[in-house]
């Protein structure tokens, strides 16, 4: 059993133990990381931390996967 | 939601505008605006489910305050832009995440959020089933025994909030006069405690 593997309930509780950024640099970062991502560059090793960021904080996730979409639907509009 | 029909075509260039005067500027301003309200709109549309108590009219009037507070965060923080993404990504951020935050003020605003919380006990319901071996037993138990020795009691309260409770972090810092970011650093270091806590309890794994 590795952090990973851990129930959804305990793995919210524990933290994936992996390093993370905060929320302020998340934010500073999020616009750069998502283009990355969408370019197919390797956004996780150009931005480390801010993957594990994102597990661990609900907010952050909506605010990245909105932003993700919305780029996606300017790119076929 | 008609902003969401069209995405915008213009030449990033406009942007420098922003640093101009007069009508150069408002021109660039009123372009600035309607991008933000397109991204703001298209937040509150699709977290609208979780707002159902508001009404077409007053899901628009939010995404426009959203804009409203975009533009006045954009415009403040014209010189941290720093290329390194489109300016329209940078700009939709901001308007995203003043859209996500009203959306989640709005959808807690009458919801009780208790601070002096038990409800960590509610653990016992959480996590492995009842077919689930007594390692397992032993994990949640070393869990359950770390919230209440290990942690302090902000950082229980602040636990148990966000993750039992699943109030937003942005909502809790509300509730608790702080911030966003120091509150997930209050949560980021439960955790960690609890993690220390629970190998030195015998398993090491989730330290891994």
């Amino acid at each position: 059993m590795t952090g990973r593997d851990l129930d959804p309930t305990l793995l919210r509780l524990l933290g994936s133990g992996e390093p993370e950024i905060g929320c302020d640099e998340c934010f500073a970062q999020l616009d750069r990381y998502v283009e990355l991502e969408l370019a197919g560059a390797p956004a996780d090793a150009l931005v480390p931390g801010l993957r594990a960021h994102l597990v661990g904080c609900p907010a952050c996730a909506e605010e990245h996967e909105s932003l993700r979409a919305l780029l996606e639907l300017d790119s076929v509009s | 939601m008609s902003a969401l029909i069209a995405a915008p075509t213009r030449l990033e260039e406009w942007h420098l505008d922003l640093h101009a005067q007069g009508a150069r500027r408002d021109e660039a301003v009123a372009h600035l605006h309607g991008l933000l309200l397109r991204a703001s709109r298209f937040e509150v549309f699709r977290r609208r489910d979780s707002v159902p108590q508001l009404s077409a009219v007053e899901l628009d009037e939010l995404a426009e305050e959203a804009a409203d507070d975009a533009a006045i965060s954009v415009l403040r923080r014209l010189d941290d832009f720093r290329g390194e993404s489109s300016f329209r990504t940078w700009a939709y951020k901001f308007a995203l995440l003043e859209a996500s935050v009203k959306v989640r003020r709005s959808a807690w605003r009458d919801r009780e959020v208790t601070l002096e919380p038990e409800h960590w006990e509610s653990l016992a319901h959480a996590g492995p089933g009842p077919d689930d071996d007594a390692e397992n037993a032993a994990l949640l138990a070393a869990v359950r025994d770390g919230i209440r020795t290990a942690l302090t009691p902000r950082q229980r309260q602040v636990l148990v909030a966000a993750v039992l409770d699943g109030v937003p972090i942005d909502v809790l810092a509300d509730r608790l006069g702080s911030n966003r970011n120091a509150l997930y650093k209050v949560l980021h270091d439960a955790r960690r405690r609890l993690r220390e806590h629970v190998a030195a309890a015998g398993f090491p794994e989730v330290s891994e």
